[in-house]
């Protein structure tokens, strides 16, 4: 069970009439007018593996019409798309279950791709449950890395399990297409290429609202809730146990603020209620990916790592030399976060200033 | 008004270890619970209960084991509970599972009409958030994922308002029965057993359904109905260096100061990610 050094699949043979599906497809995730970050950084993806297999990468926006979703579509290709499917009919504005399955599961039998991915967010999960059981095939959740097996041109699936503890890499058999979710932020964003262009497939699936039971009665934007945005933060300063009372996050919060970034937390500290939900990062929280995470008093457990461990450069202050967190922090420092924190904040305070005046 | 509420029982995983040299699941004296996020569904469909009178019914396909749990939902408060149990479901992924378990909500359906079906958002141990969906759409049951908040039940015009977790905020659905809801975890607190129903689970007799009770098709259940097979397994690799250690200079035989770690951490940061204090310095520059 330890990790073979050739990738090698399990055997199998595809039945003939499934040799059609070719290309890698993205399922474009938008919400009124604007994407979420996953879906390009799995065009981005798609992209590596659709090189490897030397087909086509399609992304599928669905919508109502209207010049950003237009403006959607552009962005595809400029993230790496070859061929766009725009679905469009007034149905699709708001995201429901039942219409998007209807429309996917059509478009997916009429186009026929070998491989289909989303996101692992509440309307990527949420989607693809439901077309791998029209479509009765194989899907693998939040995975933490694509691949293909060149031996059978199958889609190498790696996830975590029981909680991290472990990996396994997921095969779908003599079914298609292979179907994936992946966390938001655990693959890189792709660079933009604004010469990149491709064909547009237009999709009218021809909806009726009246066919659909469920309505939208109204959306309350995270904007107005003063919700934390801690996916897309550059810099996180996170909390543990180890900061002793739910008065001292203030340091952290103190910290966060000199360096222009949001706080982060460890799901004790959710539960102890120091805190909301939306700070916890982790394996039943946010997956996170800035460019300094800097956890104080965390002790790095298996369910927080596979949260933060891709972040560019992690700076962990723990009290305990020992620490598990300090196997996998670029720097370590091992002292009181009580006092640290405060010191850390003076110094890049200092440090921020002083170059402010010179410049 | 029927309510199914499908549990799974699983290892605590909290308390999972891996063999260190065979680097296999060591299952021995891990207990077993039920799934935590079930009990959020759990919990939602009893209020229900409480609220406008129901009939709730826990289902759960595993091994005879899994039976405990099932008693204690039914010392939660449920009036029925089913144990799916077959050789014959051994190795089926979650297209496979959520088959088998349709098929037994179709048969509790031809006693009394199911109207609602409650999954957990997901299993500790699968994790895949898979089951709920293709229940609902194998059923042909609107499909309620994520929901933090049920506003309002009529069961005179069968209608349900609930309120649903998106990405970018909560959305406000209003939808007709029969559906399936995956609750949110952190939207309710579990209960505790009353005396009486503790009594009862303990002598309830188990309904325990094998896949021809529920007249599930071979070819779709079990390994033979799963699209997915598990390649490989394996440990995370540790990455390959631990932390450098940030240090001060210090008077003879003290520690060094607050300050003095933190002025090198600072510089130990900005000398590993030299883009990241031009961006830092960018910022403070422009006053933000
Ligand atoms: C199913 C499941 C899902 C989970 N999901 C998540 C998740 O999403 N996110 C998550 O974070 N956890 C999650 N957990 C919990 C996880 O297993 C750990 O319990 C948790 O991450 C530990 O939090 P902690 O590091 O804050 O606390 P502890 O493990 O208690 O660590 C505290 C640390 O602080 C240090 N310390 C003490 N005093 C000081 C001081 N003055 N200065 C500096 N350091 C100090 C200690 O040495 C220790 O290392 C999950 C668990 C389970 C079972
Ligand atoms: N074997 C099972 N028996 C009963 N319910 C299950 C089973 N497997 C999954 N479920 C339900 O489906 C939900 C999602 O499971 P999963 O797709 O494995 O994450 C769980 O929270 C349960 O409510």
């Amino acid at each position: 069970m330890s990790e073979p050094s050739k990738p090698q699949g399990r055997k199998f043979q595809l039945p003939e009439h499934l040799k059609e599906y070719k290309g890698i497809w993205v399922i474009v995730e938008q919400e009124r007018g604007s994407v979420h970050s996953v879906s390009w950084e799995l065009v981005g993806e798609a992209r590596k593996l659709a090189d490897k297999l030397g087909v086509e990468v399609g992304a599928v926006v669905l919508g109502a019409d209207s010049p950003e979703l237009n403006a959607i579509c552009g962005d595809a290709f400029t993230y790496g798309a070859d061929v766009v499917y725009k679905v469009t009919d007034p149905v699709l504005a708001d995201y429901r279950t039942d219409p998007y399955t209807r429309v996917m599961t059509d478009v997916v039998n009429t186009y026929k791709p070998e491989i289909v991915l989303l996101g692992a967010t509440t309307l990527g999960r949420d989607l693809a449950g439901a077309i791998a059981t029209t479509l009765a095939t194989g899907l693998t959740a939040d995975c933490t890395e694509l691949d293909i097996y060149m031996d059978n041109r199958s889609l190498a699936a790696t996830r975590p399990t029981f909680g991290g503890t472990l990996l396994c890499t997921i095969q779908t058999l003599a079914y298609r297409p292979q179907m994936a979710t992946v966390r938001p932020r655990v693959m890189s964003m792709p660079d933009r290429d604004d010469n990149r262009t491709g064909r547009v497939v237009e999709v009218f699936p021809a909806l009726r609202e009246d066919d659909v039971i469920t309505k939208v009665l109204s959306f309350i934007a995270d904007r107005e809730q003063n919700e934390a945005q801690l996916a897309f933060a550059d810099i996180i300063v996170a909390a543990g146990k180890g900061l002793g009372k739910p008065e001292n996050l203030k340091l952290v919060f103190d910290l966060a603020k000199v360096l222009g970034g949001e706080v982060g937390v460890t799901r004790p500290l959710v539960q102890a209620g120091w805190t909301g939900f939306d700070r916890q990062v982790g394996q039943t929280g946010k997956t996170v990916r800035p460019k300094l995470y800097i956890a104080a008093g965390i002790s790095g457990a298996i369910q927080h790592r596979v949260g933060m461990e891709k972040s560019d450069l992690i700076l962990a202050i723990n009290t305990d030399p020992n620490a598990p967190i300090f196997d996998f922090a670029h720097l370590g420092l091992v002292g009181d976060a009580l006092t640290i924190l405060p010191a850390l904040t003076d110094a890049f305070g200092k440090r921020l200033s002083v170059n402010r005046l010179a410049g | 008004m029927h309510i199914v509420v499908c549990i799974k029982q699983v290892p605590d995983s909290a308390q999972i270890r891996i063999h260190p040299v065979t680097n296999t699941i060591m299952r021995q004296g891990v207990p077993a619970i039920i799934n935590p996020f079930d009990l959020f569904s759990l919990e939602e469909a009893l209020r229900i209960k409480d609220k406008v009178g129901a009939r709730v019914t826990v289902l759960t396909m595993g091994p005879p084991m899994a039976e405990t749990s099932l008693r204690k939902a039914l010392s939660l408060g449920a009036d029925d509970a089913v144990l799916l149990t077959d050789r014959k479901f051994a190795g089926s992924d979650t297209l496979a599972t959520s088959y088998a378990l349709t098929s037994a909500i179709k048969k509790l359906s031809e006693e009394e009409q199911v109207d609602l079906v409650f999954c957990g958002k997901q299993t500790v141990d699968g994790d895949t958030a898979q089951v709920g969906p293709g229940i609902a759409t194998r059923l042909g049951f609107q499909q309620l994922t994520y929901i933090t908040k049920i506003e309002s039940i009529d069961q005179g015009a069968r209608e349900i308002v609930v309120h649903r977790r998106s990405e970018g905020g909560v959305q406000v659905l209003k939808t007709a029965l029969p559906c399936m809801i995956t609750m949110l975890e952190g939207t309710n607190t579990i209960r505790f057993g009353k005396m009486d129903d503790m009594f009862r689970a303990a002598r309830y007799g188990l309904k325990t359904w094998s896949k021809d009770t529920t007249g599930a098709e071979e070819t779709k259940v079990g390994l033979k109905g799963s699209p997915t097979v598990v390649s490989k397994v394996f440990v995370p690799k540790p990455r390959a260096q631990k932390a450098t250690m940030v240090e001060a200079e210090a008077p003879t035989a003290e520690a060094p100061s607050a300050e003095a770690m933190a002025a090198a951490a600072v510089e130990a940061i900005l000398g590993a990610q030299p883009k990241l204090a031009d961006e830092l310095l960018a910022r403070a520059a422009a006053g933000l």
